[in-house]
């Protein structure tokens, strides 16, 4: 174990810079779904409850990997809470199935104000290819009023991680603290 | 002769369905058969139903024979057979939900995907108006100084709904009873009528973490309803990205089990090993998870950039032996591993589990291997068979499988032709069957195409339905706070479990 742990010590970090101009573009067009004072009240660190309303289990490995080494999402200020309870945002992922929804609609009541929601899939966001069975009501947005859409079947967790970045301040993809942690980082 | 074909003799065959036999049997042979499964010389592989008949997978597996068995029920019922074999239980309560044919002195009638929310009772069948939602009744535990702990649908981390309802004697757990259905969409009901396209497509979707094995399932059942031969070449793409699936998901719950031991550096370096293969897909095929890329009649595409998954299978040779060497020298980790979550050799066998759950418990079963398919009969792998049925167990399993995927991947770049990877389908009826190892175990898929080549019915069976009964029992006796663990060295799908 202890080669391991010195290894990682003088290993170069995998972690990813802060999306580029590219994804500011992205950025700004997420962030323009959202209303600014959304942004300013959840300032630099977001509480996260990722709520599975049905989904395949796509959408969460790709939720999963934003923890890991090369995204690192934690150095953003984003945070994947347990309770609802802690949450400033409710992630829902899937479409929402007829025998979850009771659960998904007692989550967010279980969420303190002000809280947003964001839909993560093509599924959360209307039912996906699972539209119109009689198991689904549809997407998120059936269910609960939806502040941010993420598209993608999954969405790549670079995807995730910049639309979690819109709910910041805005354009926090070029803040001069973000840049500055970002290049510490990348040696 | 086997066993099977014994069995099935005085059955009526059928001749539409490749590759294996379908026999039509009357409600004698049918219990005959459920005879058969209680005395252990015939396994199931999946039980499903149709608006007037029900269809029993059964395998004799010394003789590595496959057949399905069809007993018609114009009055709505019929001999259940999870009365003498109780893997049979759960799906036959799926059976009286989705279609509405009842399973005549089932052990257990309660509803299990249905829960009373729908606004139709039996989708897939007579389509009953919906009935009174009744509060589902968890089974009794009783006694001094028991007590009952309700957990889910919703749980604290990122991973699917269900709910757990423990009997706790103190620490102990005296008894865990699952419900689980969730995450229910109905995928069977969509497929009905929907193209072999459209349907692949949905195929692909009923578990994300095996979209690759469910595409190769579906694709495979397809080709066999049609009597089509796919290329050569788009075989070996499909086992190329059905081992890249594999390697993802056994490194990904390596890192994972280790990590609901309280030992998290071992899920930061396998995370760090899962996010390149991830990414090396994402590179040869377009995605990540390659989704949509088997399809019936081949691939969709052809492997873009090989010398990736070379890189890749170095880099993986490297790092991985170390994170083997930490497992293995770090008591702490082992003692939480070794002992715990024990599942009896018998009781995977009684349920057929697949995957590393069975192997763990001494199961030698690879579908792969049996019924097989190409192009395994041309690679040479191992099928790693351990027997202390522990959560350790199932870490080694993986731990094995991950080198033995290493090294098919390395044969596949070696050995892989060249050519076409698709041929175009012909619209025609038919009807196929197919099993494919995913990486969680075999997956079990049968289609039956109307004249225009559209899917009549379609069922997916997953490999969990025989692995979750096995939590419950694997977990009896253990402590609540290894529960986590030991559901993670399950890690049984939700999703493909629930339709
Ligand atoms: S968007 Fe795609 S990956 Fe996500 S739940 Fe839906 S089908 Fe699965």
């Amino acid at each position: 174990m202890r080669t391991l742990l010195f290894r990682s010590l003088i290993a170069t970090p995998l972690s990813q810079p802060v999306p580029k101009p590219a994804a500011d573009a992205l950025s700004a067009a997420l962030g323009a779904q959202l209303d600014r004072a959304a942004q300013r009240r959840l300032g630099r660190s977001v509480a996260i409850r990722a709520l599975d309303a049905g989904s395949c289990n796509g959408c969460e490995l790709e939720l999963n990997a934003l923890g890991n080494a090369f995204y690192d999402l934690e150095r953003f200020g984003l945070r994947f809470v347990a309770s609802p309870r802690h949450a400033d945002v409710l992630l829902v992922t899937g479409p929402v199935t007829a025998n979850m929804r009771e659960a998904l609609e007692r989550t967010y009541q279980a969420m303190p104000g002000p809280k947003w929601v964001v839909a993560a899939g093509a599924c959360a966001i209307d039912g996906g290819i699972f539209a119109g069975s009689y198991a689904v009501h549809g997407g998120a947005g059936a269910v609960l009023p939806v502040d941010l859409r993420l598209p993608g079947c999954p969405p790549r967790p670079l995807e995730l991680l910049q639309g979690l970045l819109a709910l910041m301040e805005p354009s926090s993809a070029s803040r001069p603290s973000a840049r500055a942690w970002s290049d510490l980082r990348l040696g | 002769m086997g066993t099977l074909r014994e069995a099935l003799a005085t059955g009526a065959p059928v001749t539409t369905q490749a590759p294996w036999p379908r026999v039509v049997v009357d409600a004698a042979g049918w219990s005959a058969l459920g005879e058969a499964l209680a005395e252990g010389a015939l396994g199931l592989s999946g039980l499903w139903g149709e608006a007037e008949a029900v269809h029993a997978a059964l395998f004799d597996e010394p003789a590595a024979e496959f057949a399905v068995a069809t007993l018609a029920c114009p009055e709505g019922r019929f001999p259940s057979l999870g009365r003498r074999h109780a893997a049979a239980i759960r799906p036959e309560r799926a059976i009286r939900d989705l279609v509405g044919l009842v399973a005549q002195a089932a052990p257990d009638d309660r509803p299990w995907l249905d829960h009373g929310r729908w606004p139709v009772r039996a989708p897939l069948g007579r389509k009953l108006p919906p009935g009174p939602a009744a509060p589902y009744a968890f089974l009794p535990a009783e006694g001094e100084g028991l007590h009952r702990m309700a957990v889910g649908p919703v749980h604290a981390g990122i991973i699917e709904p269900g709910h757990f309802r423990f009997a706790v004697n103190g620490e102990t757990v005296v008894r865990l009873e699952t419900r689980l259905g969730y995450t229910h969409k109905g995928i069977e009901a969509l497929m009905q009528g929907a193209t072999i396209e459209h349907a692949a497509c949905l195929a692909g979707r009923v578990s994300g973490d095996s979209t690759v094995a469910y595409a190769l399932a579906f694709a495979r059942a397809a080709e066999a309803a049609l009597g089509v031969a796919v290329p050569e070449r788009a075989h070996w793409l499909r086992a190329l990205m059905a081992e890249l699936e594999r390697l993802a998901n056994h490194l990904g719950d390596i890192g994972a089990i280790c990590n609901d031991a309280g030992f998290a550096l071992m899920l930061t370096h396998c995370a760090i090993l899962r996010e390149r293969v991830l990414r090396t897909a994402d590179a040869c095929f377009g995605h990540r998870l390659m989704r949509d890329l088997v399809v019936p009649g081949g691939v969709a595409l052809d492997l873009a950039a090989p010398a990736g998954v070379h890189d890749l299978c170095a880099e993986i040779g490297r790092q991985f032996p170390r994170l083997v060497a930490l497992y293995e020298g770090t008591a702490s980790l082992q003692d939480r591993t070794c002992g715990t979550g024990v599942v009896a050799p018998g009781l995977a066998r009684r349920f057929a589990a697949g995957g590393y759950i069975g192997r763990a418990s001494g199961r030698d079963f690879d579908a792969r291997r049996r019924p097989g398919y190409p192009p395994y009969d041309q690679l040479r792998f191992e099928v790693p068979v351990f027997e202390n049925g522990d959560v350790d167990a199932r870490v080694w399993v993986r731990i094995r499988e991950v080198e033995q995927s290493l090294s098919l991947l390395q044969q596949i770049l070696l050995a892989m032709p060249g050519g076409p990877v698709r041929v175009p389908l012909p619209l025609r009826g038919g009807e196929g069957v197919a099993l494919v190892e995913g990486f969680r175990g075999d997956i079990l898929v049968w289609l039956s195409l109307d004249e225009a080549g559209r899917v009549r019915r379609c069922h997916l069976r997953d490999p969990s339905w025989f692995q979750w009964p096995l939590v419950e029992a694997a977990i009896e006796g253990n402590i609540v706070a290894d529960f986590p663990l030991c559901n993670k060295s399950f890690n049984c799908s939700y999703s493909g479990h629930d339709l």
